[in-house]
Protein backbone atom coordinates (compact mmCIF):
# COMPACT_ATOMS: atom_id res chain seq x y z
CA UNK A 1 0.00 0.00 0.00
CA UNK A 2 1.16 3.49 -0.77
CA UNK A 3 1.22 6.08 1.94
CA UNK A 4 -1.75 7.90 0.38
CA UNK A 5 -4.03 4.87 0.27
CA UNK A 6 -2.97 3.94 3.81
CA UNK A 7 -4.06 7.39 4.94
CA UNK A 8 -7.36 7.01 3.14
CA UNK A 9 -7.94 3.65 4.84
CA UNK A 10 -7.31 5.22 8.26
CA UNK A 11 -9.70 8.03 7.49
CA UNK A 12 -12.36 5.65 6.25
CA UNK A 13 -12.13 3.60 9.43
CA UNK A 14 -12.47 6.76 11.54
CA UNK A 15 -15.44 7.91 9.48
CA UNK A 16 -17.11 4.50 9.79
CA UNK A 17 -16.55 4.43 13.56
CA UNK A 18 -17.92 7.96 13.88
CA UNK A 19 -21.02 7.01 11.92
CA UNK A 20 -21.60 4.11 14.33
CA UNK A 21 -21.31 6.48 17.27
CA UNK A 22 -23.63 9.11 15.78
CA UNK A 23 -26.25 6.50 14.87
CA UNK A 24 -26.84 5.53 18.52
CA UNK A 25 -28.64 2.26 19.31
CA UNK A 26 -30.47 -0.22 17.10
CA UNK A 27 -33.08 1.27 14.68
CA UNK A 28 -35.90 -0.47 16.58
CA UNK A 29 -35.10 1.70 19.61
CA UNK A 30 -35.24 4.80 17.42
CA UNK A 31 -38.71 3.67 16.32
CA UNK A 32 -39.68 3.34 19.97
CA UNK A 33 -38.55 6.93 20.62
CA UNK A 34 -40.93 8.15 17.91
CA UNK A 35 -43.81 6.20 19.43
CA UNK A 36 -43.11 7.85 22.78
CA UNK A 37 -42.85 11.36 21.27
CA UNK A 38 -39.22 11.46 22.35
CA UNK A 39 -36.25 12.91 20.49
CA UNK A 40 -32.92 11.19 19.86
CA UNK A 41 -30.22 12.44 22.23
CA UNK A 42 -28.28 14.23 19.44
CA UNK A 43 -31.44 16.03 18.31
CA UNK A 44 -31.96 17.21 21.88
CA UNK A 45 -28.42 18.58 21.95
CA UNK A 46 -28.92 20.40 18.66
CA UNK A 47 -31.99 22.12 20.11
CA UNK A 48 -30.15 22.99 23.31
CA UNK A 49 -26.97 24.53 21.93
CA UNK A 50 -26.65 27.81 20.01
CA UNK A 51 -26.46 26.92 16.29
CA UNK A 52 -26.80 23.27 17.37
CA UNK A 53 -23.01 22.97 17.74
CA UNK A 54 -21.06 21.15 20.43
CA UNK A 55 -17.67 19.61 21.19
CA UNK A 56 -17.72 16.07 22.48
CA UNK A 57 -15.43 13.96 24.67
CA UNK A 58 -15.15 10.18 25.01
CA UNK A 59 -17.39 9.49 22.07
CA UNK A 60 -15.50 6.27 21.28
CA UNK A 61 -16.25 4.94 24.76
CA UNK A 62 -16.98 1.21 24.45
CA UNK A 63 -16.73 1.44 20.64
CA UNK A 64 -15.30 -2.09 20.57
CA UNK A 65 -18.43 -3.55 22.16
CA UNK A 66 -20.46 -3.07 18.99
CA UNK A 67 -23.84 -2.32 20.53
CA UNK A 68 -22.86 0.37 23.04
CA UNK A 69 -22.07 3.53 21.05
CA UNK A 70 -20.64 6.28 23.29
CA UNK A 71 -21.55 3.87 26.12
CA UNK A 72 -25.02 5.39 26.19
CA UNK A 73 -24.13 8.94 27.17
CA UNK A 74 -23.04 12.02 25.24
CA UNK A 75 -20.82 14.43 27.18
CA UNK A 76 -20.12 17.75 25.55
CA UNK A 77 -19.33 21.45 25.83
CA UNK A 78 -21.16 24.09 23.83
CA UNK A 79 -22.81 27.49 24.08
CA UNK A 80 -26.24 28.36 25.41
CA UNK A 81 -27.29 32.03 25.00
CA UNK A 82 -23.65 32.71 24.14
CA UNK A 83 -22.45 31.24 27.46
CA UNK A 84 -20.31 28.06 27.67
CA UNK A 85 -21.93 25.10 29.43
CA UNK A 86 -21.11 21.42 30.00
CA UNK A 87 -23.68 18.72 29.33
CA UNK A 88 -24.22 15.05 29.94
CA UNK A 89 -27.08 13.49 27.97
CA UNK A 90 -28.25 9.88 28.22
CA UNK A 91 -28.98 7.99 25.01
CA UNK A 92 -32.01 5.82 25.73
CA UNK A 93 -31.54 3.93 22.42
CA UNK A 94 -28.43 2.36 23.97
CA UNK A 95 -29.43 -0.19 26.61
CA UNK A 96 -32.23 2.16 27.76
CA UNK A 97 -29.67 4.80 28.69
CA UNK A 98 -28.34 2.60 31.48
CA UNK A 99 -25.01 3.25 33.17
CA UNK A 100 -21.93 1.10 32.62
CA UNK A 101 -18.41 1.78 33.87
CA UNK A 102 -17.50 4.13 30.99
CA UNK A 103 -20.87 5.92 31.16
CA UNK A 104 -20.14 6.81 34.77
CA UNK A 105 -16.52 7.79 34.02
CA UNK A 106 -17.68 10.10 31.22
CA UNK A 107 -20.23 11.79 33.48
CA UNK A 108 -17.61 12.27 36.21
CA UNK A 109 -15.15 13.75 33.70
CA UNK A 110 -17.60 16.27 32.25
CA UNK A 111 -18.43 17.37 35.81
CA UNK A 112 -14.70 17.87 36.42
CA UNK A 113 -14.45 19.91 33.22
CA UNK A 114 -17.39 22.07 34.35
CA UNK A 115 -15.67 22.61 37.71
CA UNK A 116 -12.27 23.53 36.23
CA UNK A 117 -13.80 25.90 33.68
CA UNK A 118 -16.36 27.25 36.17
CA UNK A 119 -19.31 26.88 33.79
CA UNK A 120 -22.88 25.56 34.30
CA UNK A 121 -23.50 21.81 34.18
CA UNK A 122 -26.64 20.42 32.51
CA UNK A 123 -27.92 16.89 32.99
CA UNK A 124 -30.25 15.67 30.21
CA UNK A 125 -31.54 12.53 31.87
CA UNK A 126 -33.29 9.55 30.25
CA UNK A 127 -31.91 6.45 31.93
CA UNK A 128 -33.05 3.09 33.28
CA UNK A 129 -30.30 3.23 35.93
CA UNK A 130 -27.30 0.99 36.59
CA UNK A 131 -26.42 -1.99 34.38
CA UNK A 132 -26.72 -4.65 37.06
CA UNK A 133 -24.36 -6.93 35.08
CA UNK A 134 -21.63 -4.26 35.36
CA UNK A 135 -22.17 -3.31 38.97
CA UNK A 136 -18.70 -4.16 40.24
CA UNK A 137 -17.21 -1.74 37.69
CA UNK A 138 -19.56 1.17 38.21
CA UNK A 139 -21.44 1.06 41.49
CA UNK A 140 -19.31 0.91 44.65
CA UNK A 141 -15.86 2.21 43.60
CA UNK A 142 -14.14 5.51 44.21
CA UNK A 143 -15.00 6.66 40.72
CA UNK A 144 -18.31 4.79 40.62
CA UNK A 145 -21.79 6.31 40.38
CA UNK A 146 -21.62 7.64 43.93
CA UNK A 147 -18.87 9.98 42.75
CA UNK A 148 -21.35 11.66 40.38
CA UNK A 149 -23.49 12.64 43.35
CA UNK A 150 -20.45 13.61 45.41
CA UNK A 151 -19.39 15.91 42.57
CA UNK A 152 -22.91 17.35 42.31
CA UNK A 153 -22.79 18.23 45.99
CA UNK A 154 -19.33 19.84 45.62
CA UNK A 155 -20.58 21.82 42.61
CA UNK A 156 -23.82 22.95 44.26
CA UNK A 157 -23.72 26.74 44.57
CA UNK A 158 -20.37 26.82 42.71
CA UNK A 159 -21.85 26.56 39.22
CA UNK A 160 -25.53 26.34 38.17
CA UNK A 161 -26.69 22.72 37.79
CA UNK A 162 -29.79 22.07 35.72
CA UNK A 163 -31.64 18.81 35.11
CA UNK A 164 -33.97 18.26 32.17
CA UNK A 165 -35.76 14.96 32.60
CA UNK A 166 -37.06 13.33 29.42
CA UNK A 167 -37.60 9.77 30.61
CA UNK A 168 -37.01 7.70 33.69
CA UNK A 169 -34.53 8.57 36.40
CA UNK A 170 -34.65 5.44 38.45
CA UNK A 171 -33.36 4.34 41.83
CA UNK A 172 -29.92 5.90 42.52
CA UNK A 173 -30.21 7.84 39.27
CA UNK A 174 -33.07 9.79 40.83
CA UNK A 175 -30.48 11.65 42.88
CA UNK A 176 -29.14 13.47 39.82
CA UNK A 177 -32.25 15.65 39.64
CA UNK A 178 -32.42 15.83 43.42
CA UNK A 179 -29.02 17.56 43.64
CA UNK A 180 -29.70 19.99 40.79
CA UNK A 181 -30.80 23.60 41.28
CA UNK A 182 -33.82 23.02 39.07
CA UNK A 183 -35.61 20.06 37.49
CA UNK A 184 -37.61 20.46 34.28
CA UNK A 185 -39.82 17.42 33.57
CA UNK A 186 -41.61 16.41 30.36
CA UNK A 187 -45.20 15.47 31.09
CA UNK A 188 -46.09 11.87 30.26
CA UNK A 189 -42.51 10.64 29.81
CA UNK A 190 -40.37 11.92 32.66
CA UNK A 191 -40.41 10.01 35.92
CA UNK A 192 -38.39 9.66 39.10
CA UNK A 193 -38.63 6.94 41.67
CA UNK A 194 -36.43 4.94 44.01
CA UNK A 195 -38.42 1.75 43.44
CA UNK A 196 -40.44 1.05 40.29
CA UNK A 197 -44.12 0.06 40.51
CA UNK A 198 -43.07 -3.51 39.76
CA UNK A 199 -40.61 -3.49 42.63
CA UNK A 200 -43.16 -1.85 44.95
CA UNK A 201 -45.64 -4.62 44.22
CA UNK A 202 -43.06 -7.31 44.92
CA UNK A 203 -41.48 -5.81 48.00
CA UNK A 204 -44.29 -3.99 49.81
CA UNK A 205 -47.39 -5.27 48.00
CA UNK A 206 -48.49 -1.87 46.66
CA UNK A 207 -50.24 -1.78 43.27
CA UNK A 208 -49.71 1.56 41.58
CA UNK A 209 -49.14 3.07 38.11
CA UNK A 210 -45.84 4.66 37.07
CA UNK A 211 -47.54 8.05 36.77
CA UNK A 212 -48.92 7.82 40.33
CA UNK A 213 -45.61 6.58 41.68
CA UNK A 214 -43.26 9.06 40.08
CA UNK A 215 -44.76 10.83 37.08
CA UNK A 216 -43.83 14.35 36.04
CA UNK A 217 -47.13 15.90 37.12
CA UNK A 218 -47.02 14.16 40.50
CA UNK A 219 -43.50 15.40 41.19
CA UNK A 220 -44.26 18.94 40.02
CA UNK A 221 -47.48 19.25 42.04
CA UNK A 222 -47.30 16.85 45.01
CA UNK A 223 -43.75 15.83 46.00
CA UNK A 224 -42.03 19.07 44.98
CA UNK A 225 -39.14 17.11 43.40
CA UNK A 226 -39.92 18.70 40.02
CA UNK A 227 -39.88 22.45 39.35
CA UNK A 228 -41.19 22.97 35.82
CA UNK A 229 -43.71 20.77 33.98
CA UNK A 230 -43.16 20.94 30.21
CA UNK A 231 -45.71 19.75 27.65
CA UNK A 232 -43.05 18.25 25.35
CA UNK A 233 -39.28 17.98 24.83
CA UNK A 234 -38.95 21.12 22.72
CA UNK A 235 -40.65 23.18 25.42
CA UNK A 236 -38.47 21.59 28.12
CA UNK A 237 -35.27 22.52 26.27
CA UNK A 238 -36.53 26.05 25.53
CA UNK A 239 -37.32 26.50 29.23
CA UNK A 240 -33.82 25.33 30.19
CA UNK A 241 -32.34 27.95 27.84
CA UNK A 242 -34.64 30.66 29.24
CA UNK A 243 -33.75 29.70 32.83
CA UNK A 244 -30.00 29.78 32.14
CA UNK A 245 -30.24 33.36 30.85
CA UNK A 246 -30.85 34.51 34.44
CA UNK A 247 -27.62 32.98 35.73
CA UNK A 248 -23.93 33.84 35.71
CA UNK A 249 -21.44 31.10 34.74
CA UNK A 250 -20.47 30.58 38.39
CA UNK A 251 -20.82 32.07 41.87
CA UNK A 252 -17.98 34.58 41.42
CA UNK A 253 -19.75 36.35 38.58
CA UNK A 254 -22.90 38.46 38.43
CA UNK A 255 -25.93 37.71 36.29
CA UNK A 256 -26.23 39.66 33.05
CA UNK A 257 -28.37 42.81 32.80
CA UNK A 258 -30.74 43.23 29.90
CA UNK A 259 -32.59 46.08 28.24
CA UNK A 260 -35.59 47.42 30.12
CA UNK A 261 -38.96 46.17 28.94
CA UNK A 262 -42.04 48.04 30.18
CA UNK A 263 -44.39 46.24 32.56
CA UNK A 264 -47.46 44.56 31.11
CA UNK A 265 -50.34 46.95 30.56
CA UNK A 266 -53.03 46.03 33.06
CA UNK A 267 -54.83 47.06 36.22
CA UNK A 268 -52.90 49.20 38.69
CA UNK A 269 -51.74 47.81 42.04
CA UNK A 270 -54.33 50.09 43.69
CA UNK A 271 -57.06 48.31 41.74
CA UNK A 272 -55.63 44.82 42.26
CA UNK A 273 -55.15 44.92 46.04
CA UNK A 274 -58.47 44.86 47.97
CA UNK A 275 -58.78 47.05 51.05
CA UNK A 276 -60.35 44.25 53.09
CA UNK A 277 -57.30 42.48 54.54
CA UNK A 278 -59.18 39.16 54.60
CA UNK A 279 -60.32 39.11 50.97
CA UNK A 280 -58.20 37.14 48.49
CA UNK A 281 -56.60 38.58 45.35
CA UNK A 282 -54.23 37.21 42.70
CA UNK A 283 -50.62 38.07 43.54
CA UNK A 284 -49.53 37.10 40.01
CA UNK A 285 -51.42 40.13 38.71
CA UNK A 286 -49.52 42.33 41.18
CA UNK A 287 -46.21 40.79 40.06
CA UNK A 288 -47.07 41.55 36.43
CA UNK A 289 -47.46 45.21 37.36
CA UNK A 290 -43.91 45.27 38.78
CA UNK A 291 -41.76 43.30 36.34
CA UNK A 292 -40.59 43.61 32.73
CA UNK A 293 -43.25 42.04 30.52
CA UNK A 294 -42.38 38.53 29.38
CA UNK A 295 -39.46 38.17 31.79
CA UNK A 296 -41.15 35.88 34.31
CA UNK A 297 -39.88 32.33 34.95
CA UNK A 298 -42.03 30.47 37.46
CA UNK A 299 -40.31 27.93 39.73
CA UNK A 300 -42.56 25.24 41.26
CA UNK A 301 -45.73 26.84 39.89
CA UNK A 302 -47.86 23.76 40.62
CA UNK A 303 -46.44 23.06 44.08
CA UNK A 304 -47.38 24.87 47.31
CA UNK A 305 -49.26 27.59 45.42
CA UNK A 306 -49.73 29.65 48.60
CA UNK A 307 -46.23 30.99 48.01
CA UNK A 308 -44.95 32.14 44.62
CA UNK A 309 -41.26 31.78 43.71
CA UNK A 310 -40.05 33.02 40.35
CA UNK A 311 -37.26 34.72 38.46
CA UNK A 312 -37.98 37.98 36.66
CA UNK A 313 -36.45 41.27 35.60
CA UNK A 314 -37.17 44.78 36.82
CA UNK A 315 -35.83 47.38 34.38
CA UNK A 316 -33.53 44.69 33.03
CA UNK A 317 -32.13 43.62 36.42
CA UNK A 318 -32.71 40.00 37.44
CA UNK A 319 -34.59 39.42 40.70
CA UNK A 320 -35.84 36.37 42.55
CA UNK A 321 -39.38 36.98 43.78
CA UNK A 322 -40.84 35.34 46.87
CA UNK A 323 -44.48 36.35 47.19
CA UNK A 324 -47.39 35.18 49.30
CA UNK A 325 -50.43 34.21 47.21
CA UNK A 326 -53.60 35.19 49.11
CA UNK A 327 -55.69 33.41 46.48
CA UNK A 328 -54.36 29.99 47.55
CA UNK A 329 -54.89 28.86 51.14
CA UNK A 330 -55.10 32.53 52.14
CA UNK A 331 -51.35 32.90 51.55
CA UNK A 332 -50.71 31.11 54.85
CA UNK A 333 -47.28 29.44 55.16
CA UNK A 334 -47.21 25.62 55.38
CA UNK A 335 -44.52 22.95 55.52
CA UNK A 336 -44.34 22.73 51.72
CA UNK A 337 -44.34 26.51 51.25
CA UNK A 338 -41.35 26.72 53.59
CA UNK A 339 -39.52 24.02 51.58
CA UNK A 340 -40.27 25.78 48.30
CA UNK A 341 -39.15 29.21 49.44
CA UNK A 342 -36.03 27.87 51.20
CA UNK A 343 -34.63 26.23 48.09
CA UNK A 344 -35.44 29.22 45.93
CA UNK A 345 -33.78 31.70 48.31
CA UNK A 346 -30.60 29.61 48.52
CA UNK A 347 -30.59 29.31 44.71
CA UNK A 348 -30.79 33.08 44.17
CA UNK A 349 -28.34 33.88 46.96
CA UNK A 350 -25.77 31.39 45.59
CA UNK A 351 -25.68 33.10 42.20
CA UNK A 352 -26.01 36.79 43.14
CA UNK A 353 -29.63 37.22 42.09
CA UNK A 354 -31.20 39.93 44.31
CA UNK A 355 -34.32 38.99 46.27
CA UNK A 356 -37.72 40.67 46.37
CA UNK A 357 -40.17 39.65 49.08
CA UNK A 358 -43.82 40.62 48.53
CA UNK A 359 -45.56 40.05 51.85
CA UNK A 360 -49.26 39.49 52.37
CA UNK A 361 -49.19 36.78 54.97
CA UNK A 362 -51.47 35.87 57.87
CA UNK A 363 -48.63 33.80 59.38
CA UNK A 364 -47.61 30.18 59.59
CA UNK A 365 -50.46 27.66 59.68
CA UNK A 366 -51.52 26.38 63.09
CA UNK A 367 -53.36 23.21 64.18
CA UNK A 368 -52.45 19.60 64.95
CA UNK A 369 -51.93 18.60 61.34
CA UNK A 370 -49.06 21.01 60.71
CA UNK A 371 -47.56 20.79 64.20
CA UNK A 372 -47.21 17.04 63.78
CA UNK A 373 -45.59 17.62 60.39
CA UNK A 374 -42.96 19.79 62.09
CA UNK A 375 -44.02 23.23 60.89
CA UNK A 376 -41.75 24.81 63.50
CA UNK A 377 -38.56 23.28 62.09
CA UNK A 378 -39.71 23.89 58.51
CA UNK A 379 -40.41 27.52 59.35
CA UNK A 380 -37.01 27.76 61.04
CA UNK A 381 -35.39 26.41 57.88
CA UNK A 382 -37.04 29.12 55.77
CA UNK A 383 -36.10 31.84 58.23
CA UNK A 384 -32.49 30.57 58.28
CA UNK A 385 -32.22 30.65 54.49
CA UNK A 386 -33.77 34.11 54.22
CA UNK A 387 -31.69 35.42 57.12
CA UNK A 388 -28.43 34.02 55.70
CA UNK A 389 -28.98 35.48 52.24
CA UNK A 390 -26.55 38.34 51.61
CA UNK A 391 -27.66 39.38 48.12
CA UNK A 392 -29.60 42.67 47.90
CA UNK A 393 -32.82 41.88 49.74
CA UNK A 394 -35.91 44.09 49.58
CA UNK A 395 -38.98 43.43 51.66
CA UNK A 396 -42.26 44.98 50.51
CA UNK A 397 -45.21 44.74 52.90
CA UNK A 398 -48.06 44.68 50.41
CA UNK A 399 -50.87 44.14 52.88
CA UNK A 400 -50.73 42.21 56.11
CA UNK A 401 -47.61 40.70 57.65
CA UNK A 402 -48.58 38.97 60.86
CA UNK A 403 -46.52 37.06 63.37
CA UNK A 404 -43.64 34.93 62.15
CA UNK A 405 -44.94 35.61 58.63
CA UNK A 406 -43.26 39.04 58.91
CA UNK A 407 -40.02 37.32 59.89
CA UNK A 408 -40.17 34.75 57.07
CA UNK A 409 -40.75 37.50 54.50
CA UNK A 410 -37.53 39.36 55.39
CA UNK A 411 -39.01 41.66 58.01
CA UNK A 412 -36.94 44.50 59.51
CA UNK A 413 -34.96 42.31 61.94
CA UNK A 414 -33.48 40.22 59.14
CA UNK A 415 -31.42 42.98 57.59
CA UNK A 416 -33.31 43.61 54.38
CA UNK A 417 -31.62 46.49 52.57
CA UNK A 418 -34.92 48.26 52.88
CA UNK A 419 -38.34 47.41 54.25
CA UNK A 420 -40.95 49.22 52.16
CA UNK A 421 -44.64 49.41 53.06
CA UNK A 422 -47.49 50.13 50.72
CA UNK A 423 -50.13 52.38 52.31
CA UNK A 424 -52.30 49.23 52.70
CA UNK A 425 -49.67 47.51 54.88
CA UNK A 426 -50.50 46.16 58.31
CA UNK A 427 -47.71 44.79 60.50
CA UNK A 428 -48.58 43.08 63.76
CA UNK A 429 -48.19 40.00 65.93
CA UNK A 430 -51.71 39.13 64.80
CA UNK A 431 -54.69 40.72 63.02
CA UNK A 432 -57.04 43.09 64.89
CA UNK A 433 -59.84 40.51 65.37
CA UNK A 434 -57.56 37.86 66.79
CA UNK A 435 -55.65 40.34 68.94
CA UNK A 436 -58.76 41.86 70.53
CA UNK A 437 -60.12 38.39 71.23
CA UNK A 438 -56.82 37.29 72.74
CA UNK A 439 -56.51 40.25 75.07
CA UNK A 440 -60.15 40.97 76.00
CA UNK A 441 -62.01 37.67 75.64
CA UNK A 442 -63.00 37.50 79.34
CA UNK A 443 -64.08 41.12 79.33
CA UNK A 444 -66.07 40.70 76.10
CA UNK A 445 -67.90 37.67 77.46
CA UNK A 446 -68.74 39.50 80.69
CA UNK A 447 -70.63 42.26 78.86
CA UNK A 448 -74.27 41.13 78.81
CA UNK A 449 -75.86 43.74 76.56
CA UNK A 450 -75.12 42.69 72.92
CA UNK A 451 -75.04 46.30 71.67
CA UNK A 452 -72.65 47.33 74.39
CA UNK A 453 -70.49 44.28 73.60
CA UNK A 454 -70.28 45.15 69.91
CA UNK A 455 -69.46 48.75 70.74
CA UNK A 456 -66.69 47.63 73.10
CA UNK A 457 -65.16 45.30 70.49
CA UNK A 458 -65.32 48.01 67.82
CA UNK A 459 -63.65 50.49 70.12
CA UNK A 460 -60.82 48.02 70.86
CA UNK A 461 -60.42 47.28 67.14
CA UNK A 462 -60.04 50.98 66.49
CA UNK A 463 -57.44 51.34 69.24
CA UNK A 464 -55.55 48.35 67.93
CA UNK A 465 -55.54 49.65 64.37
CA UNK A 466 -54.15 52.97 65.61
CA UNK A 467 -51.46 51.07 67.49
CA UNK A 468 -50.33 49.28 64.31
CA UNK A 469 -50.89 52.24 61.97
CA UNK A 470 -48.33 52.19 59.21
CA UNK A 471 -47.33 55.85 59.75
CA UNK A 472 -46.70 55.10 63.39
CA UNK A 473 -44.45 52.21 62.25
CA UNK A 474 -42.63 54.57 59.89
CA UNK A 475 -42.34 57.22 62.59
CA UNK A 476 -40.68 54.65 64.87
CA UNK A 477 -38.31 53.71 61.99
CA UNK A 478 -39.64 50.14 62.04
CA UNK A 479 -40.24 50.39 58.34
CA UNK A 480 -37.96 52.51 56.18
CA UNK A 481 -40.29 53.86 53.54
CA UNK A 482 -43.95 54.12 52.52
CA UNK A 483 -44.42 54.08 48.77
CA UNK A 484 -47.43 54.72 46.54
CA UNK A 485 -48.23 51.51 44.65
CA UNK A 486 -47.98 53.31 41.31
CA UNK A 487 -44.31 54.18 41.92
CA UNK A 488 -43.24 50.83 43.44
CA UNK A 489 -41.73 49.45 40.22
CA UNK A 490 -39.40 52.40 39.65
CA UNK A 491 -38.55 52.62 43.37
CA UNK A 492 -37.47 48.95 43.30
CA UNK A 493 -35.46 49.37 40.11
CA UNK A 494 -33.57 52.36 41.55
CA UNK A 495 -32.84 50.59 44.79
CA UNK A 496 -31.55 47.41 43.14
CA UNK A 497 -29.18 49.60 41.10
CA UNK A 498 -27.95 51.28 44.30
CA UNK A 499 -27.44 47.95 46.08
CA UNK A 500 -25.59 46.33 43.18
CA UNK A 501 -22.23 46.78 44.94
CA UNK A 502 -23.45 45.17 48.17
CA UNK A 503 -20.80 42.82 49.57
CA UNK A 504 -21.33 41.32 53.01
CA UNK A 505 -18.67 39.06 54.52
CA UNK A 506 -19.85 35.73 55.90
CA UNK A 507 -19.42 35.09 59.62
CA UNK A 508 -16.22 33.12 60.34
CA UNK A 509 -17.46 29.58 60.71
CA UNK A 510 -17.71 26.42 58.65
CA UNK A 511 -21.47 26.43 58.10
CA UNK A 512 -24.61 26.80 60.19
CA UNK A 513 -26.39 23.75 61.56
CA UNK A 514 -29.41 23.43 59.27
CA UNK A 515 -32.70 23.17 61.20
CA UNK A 516 -34.17 20.47 58.96
CA UNK B 1 -68.30 11.73 41.27
CA UNK B 2 -65.65 14.21 42.37
CA UNK B 3 -64.99 15.12 45.98
CA UNK B 4 -64.57 18.73 47.00
CA UNK B 5 -61.94 18.75 49.72
CA UNK B 6 -60.84 21.31 52.28
CA UNK B 7 -57.49 22.78 51.20
CA UNK B 8 -56.64 23.64 54.80
CA UNK B 9 -58.05 23.37 58.32
CA UNK B 10 -60.69 25.96 59.24
CA UNK B 11 -64.38 26.57 59.86
CA UNK B 12 -67.11 26.67 57.25
CA UNK B 13 -67.89 30.35 56.60
CA UNK B 14 -70.54 30.09 53.85
CA UNK B 15 -72.13 27.34 51.75
CA UNK B 16 -72.89 28.81 48.34
CA UNK B 17 -74.63 25.92 46.54
CA UNK B 18 -77.43 23.46 47.32
CA UNK B 19 -77.82 19.75 46.62
CA UNK B 20 -79.12 19.25 43.07
CA UNK B 21 -77.77 22.57 41.81
CA UNK B 22 -75.85 22.61 38.49
CA UNK B 23 -72.43 24.20 38.99
CA UNK B 24 -69.62 25.18 36.63
CA UNK B 25 -65.90 24.47 36.90
CA UNK B 26 -64.24 27.15 39.00
CA UNK B 27 -67.47 28.12 40.78
CA UNK B 28 -67.01 28.81 44.49
CA UNK B 29 -69.08 26.18 46.33
CA UNK B 30 -67.93 26.69 49.89
CA UNK B 31 -65.93 29.39 51.65
CA UNK B 32 -63.86 28.42 54.67
CA UNK B 33 -62.54 30.83 57.26
CA UNK B 34 -59.05 30.04 58.45
CA UNK B 35 -56.29 32.14 59.96
CA UNK B 36 -58.79 35.05 59.64
CA UNK B 37 -58.75 34.61 55.85
CA UNK B 38 -61.55 33.65 53.52
CA UNK B 39 -60.59 30.48 51.68
CA UNK B 40 -62.76 29.84 48.60
CA UNK B 41 -63.25 26.18 47.67
CA UNK B 42 -64.02 25.89 43.96
CA UNK B 43 -65.59 23.07 41.92
CA UNK B 44 -62.88 21.41 39.83
CA UNK B 45 -65.36 20.20 37.22
CA UNK B 46 -68.84 21.16 36.09
CA UNK B 47 -71.72 19.01 37.28
CA UNK B 48 -74.56 18.63 39.74
CA UNK B 49 -74.03 18.95 43.49
CA UNK B 50 -74.70 15.45 44.90
CA UNK B 51 -74.00 16.04 48.57
CA UNK B 52 -73.08 18.89 50.88
CA UNK B 53 -71.42 17.36 53.92
CA UNK B 54 -70.91 20.42 56.12
CA UNK B 55 -72.80 23.28 57.74
CA UNK B 56 -71.78 26.84 58.45
CA UNK B 57 -69.62 26.88 61.60
CA UNK B 58 -68.34 23.29 61.31
CA UNK B 59 -64.63 22.72 61.90
CA UNK B 60 -63.00 20.85 59.02
CA UNK B 61 -59.50 19.50 58.68
CA UNK B 62 -57.32 19.58 55.58
CA UNK B 63 -58.46 16.95 53.04
CA UNK B 64 -61.94 16.52 54.62
CA UNK B 65 -64.60 16.03 51.92
CA UNK B 66 -66.92 19.06 52.04
CA UNK B 67 -69.21 18.17 49.13
CA UNK B 68 -69.42 15.86 46.14
CA UNK B 69 -70.22 16.75 42.55
CA UNK B 70 -71.68 14.41 39.94
CA UNK B 71 -70.36 14.91 36.44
Amino acid sequence: MTKATEQTAYNEKLEAKLQEVFAGGHPKYHEKLKEQNKLFVRDRLELLFDEGEYTEDGRFANCEAGDLPADGVVTAMGKVNGQTVCVMANDSTVKAGSWGARTVEKIIRIQEIAEKNRVPMLYLVDSAGARITDQLDMFPNRRGAGKIFHNQVRLSGFIPQICVLFGPSAAGGAYIPAFCDIVIMVEGNASMYLGSPRMAEKVIGEKVTLEEMGGARMHCSVSGCGDVLAANEEEAIAEARRYLAFFPANFTEKPALKETVEAKVGRTLEAIIPENQNAPFDMYEAIDALIDEGSYFDVKKLFAGEIITGLARIEGQPVGIIANQPKVKGGVLFVDSADKATKFITLCDAFSIPLLFLADVPGFMIGTKVERAGIIRHGAKLIMAMSSATVPKISVIVRKAYGAGLYAMAGPAFEPDVCIALPTAQIAVMGPEAAVNAVYSNKIEAIEDPKERIAFVQEKHKEYKEEIDIYKMASELIIDEIVAPSSLRSVLADRYRFYSTKDVPQPPRKHPVYPV
Amino acid sequence: MTALKATMAGTVFTVNAAVGEEVTAGQVIIVLESMKMEIPIEAETAGKVATINVQVGDFVNEEDVLATIEA
